[in-house]
C-alpha cells in the first residue's frame, strides 16, 4: 500500500473508531439509569457493541500506523484529535432524545457497513461482516422505539419529536468526507459516504412518518467540522471522564 | 444425540481439538468453545501451539476470559508457548451451533435459535417459533431483544409464565 493511501486509510478507520467509542461511551452512561430494567440492559448491550467495534478499528489503525495500540487512540489523544461525528457526542437527554440519536446513527452505520462488506480491504470487510449483524439489531431497536414513542401518548410524542428536531442539525456531519477519502473510494476500499445521504434520508423519513412525527426541514442549517477535529463543547467532558484514570496513573494496567 | 464437531478445516489434529473441547464458555458452561464455534483453527508450531478464535460479538466481555482459559488448557497439557490469534472473518454465526449444542442449550434453560440465518426473518427479529425451554410451549413472546449477555434476548412463556433467555440468531 502506498504511503498516501495508508495515511488516508488511517484517518478513515480512526473516524469510524471514534464514532463507535464516543457513542458507546455516551450509551454506557445509561447503565443503571435506564427507564426500566430491560432498556437499561439494552442500552448497555448496545454500548458494548460499539465499544467492541471501536477496539477492532483502533487496533487496525494502530497496526497501519507503526504499531500504536488501541489504548493510544482511546486514552492518549486530546479533543481536537478525535474525529467522531458530532451526533455521537451529543448528551443523552431524555430517553426520546437518545432514541432519536440511535435512529439517526444506526441507520447511517448499518448502510455504511453494508457497503464496507464489499471493501477491497480485508480487515474492513471483516469488520463490516461482524458489525452489520449487530447494527441490524440497533436499527430495529431504534425504529421500534421511535414508533412506540411517536405513536404513543401526547407526552411521548412530544418528547420524541423534540429529540428528532434537536439532533437534526448534527446529522449532515455524519456524511462528512475528507479530500483524502477520494483515493480510498477510487481504490474500492470505502464507499462514497457523502453519496449515501439520499438513501439515509429516505429510511429515516419512513420511520419518522410511520411514527406520526414531523420530518425536520431537510434544508435547515447544519453543523459541521468533526472530521477536522472541530467539536461541540460536549467532547471535553466525555474525554475527561474517559481518560481520567490513564491521565492520573499513566501506564497503569488493571 | 451424539456430538459431531462441524468445522471447516479439512484435517484436524485430534489431540489439539480434544483439549480445546474441554474448555467451556464462561457464561454458558454447558457449551464448550468448540461447540460454540469460537475456536476456528489449531496449529502445532515448532514450539507450542497457535490458537485462532473468533468473537461471537465484537464487544463480548467474555472473549478475554475465553482466550485466557484456552491458553491455560493448552499450557497445562505441556504446549508452550500458546499464541492466541483473533480473526473476524468469516463472521461468527449461530448456524455453527450443532444440533447437539442446541439440545444442550435447551436443556440448560436457554432457547436455541430455531432457524438458520439464511432465513432473513431471523435477522430481522422474527424468529419462526421460539419454544419455551421449560414447558416446550410455542406460545411465547419477546420481552427485549437484549438480554443478560450480548448473545441472548429476553423472552417469556405465555403458558407457564416463566421468563427465559433466547440465544439470538445472527
Amino acid at each position: 500500500m502506498s504511503q498516501g493511501i495508508n495515511s488516508s486509510l488511517i484517518k478513515f478507520v480512526v473516524r469510524l473508531g471514534d464514532n463507535n467509542l464516543i457513542l458507546g461511551h455516551r450509551l454506557s452512561e445509561w447503565c443503571s439509569k435506564g427507564p426500566f430494567l430491560e432498556e437499561d440492559i439494552a442500552m448497555s448491550n448496545i454500548a458494548l457493541d460499539y465499544i467492541g467495534q471501536a477496539r477492532v478499528l483502533y487496533s487496525y489503525a494502530g497496526q497501519l500506523d507503526g504499531g500504536k495500540n488501541e489504548d493510544y487512540y482511546a486514552y492518549e489523544r486530546r479533543e481536537h484529535e478525535f474525529t467522531n461525528a458530532l451526533l455521537c457526542e451529543t448528551p443523552n437527554g431524555d430517553f426520546g432524545m437518545t432514541v432519536a440519536r440511535q435512529l439517526y446513527y444506526s441507520v447511517f452505520a448499518y448502510a455504511l457497513c453494508n457497503a464496507l462488506l464489499k471493501s477491497k480491504d480485508e480487515t474492513l470487510s471483516g469488520y463490516a461482516g461482524k458489525a452489520v449483524k449487530e447494527l441490524a439489531y440497533h436499527v430495529r431497536h431504534a425504529s421500534d422505539w421511535t414508533l412506540r414513542l411517536g405513536d404513543g401518548t401526547e407526552e411521548s410524542n412530544k418528547r420524541m419529536q423534540h429529540g428528532i428536531d434537536e439532533l437534526w442539525m448534527y446529522t449532515h456531519d455524519l456524511f462528512a468526507t475528507l479530500e483524502s477519502d477520494k483515493e480510498l473510494v477510487a481504490a474500492g476500499i470505502i464507499p462514497d459516504v457523502a453519496a449515501m445521504k439520499g438513501e439515509w434520508l429516505e429510511q429515516v423519513k419512513d420511520v419518522i412518518q410511520r411514527a406520526t412525527l414531523t420530518m425536520p426541514d431537510v434544508n435547515a442549517w447544519q453543523m459541521e467540522g468533526s472530521r477536522k477535529g472541530r467539536h461541540t463543547e460536549n467532547i471535553g467532558y466525555i474525554i475527561s471522564e474517559l481518560q481520567y484514570v490513564t491521565r492520573a496513573y499513566p501506564g497503569c494496567e488493571w | 444425540m451424539t456430538k459431531t464437531i462441524q468445522l471447516n478445516t479439512t484435517e484436524r489434529d485430534p489431540e489439539l481439538w480434544a483439549i480445546a473441547d474441554s474448555v467451556v464458555d464462561p457464561e454458558i458452561p454447558v457449551l464448550t468453545l468448540v461447540d460454540l464455534g469460537v475456536v476456528r483453527e489449531l496449529k502445532r508450531m515448532d514450539k507450542g501451539v497457535e490458537v485462532t478464535i473468533t468473537p461471537t460479538y465484537t464487544g463480548c466481555p467474555a472473549m478475554d476470559a475465553m482466550a485466557a482459559d484456552l491458553k491455560r488448557a493448552f499450557e497445562q497439557k505441556g504446549f508452550e508457548p500458546v499464541t492466541m490469534k483473533t480473526v473476524l472473518s468469516p463472521a461468527w454465526t449461530t448456524d455453527w451451533l450443532s444440533d447437539y449444542a442446541k439440545e444442550k442449550l435447551n436443556k440448560y434453560g436457554i432457547a436455541p435459535p430455531p432457524n438458520s440465518t439464511a432465513d432473513k426473518n431471523a435477522l430481522l427479529g422474527k424468529p419462526k417459533e421460539v419454544k419455551c425451554p421449560r414447558c416446550a410451549s410455542n406460545y411465547t413472546s419477546m420481552i427485549s431483544n437484549f438480554g443478560s449477555t450480548a448473545c441472548k434476548a429476553l423472552w417469556k412463556c405465555e403458558d407457564c409464565k416463566e421468563p427465559f433467555d433466547y440465544f439470538k440468531c445472527i
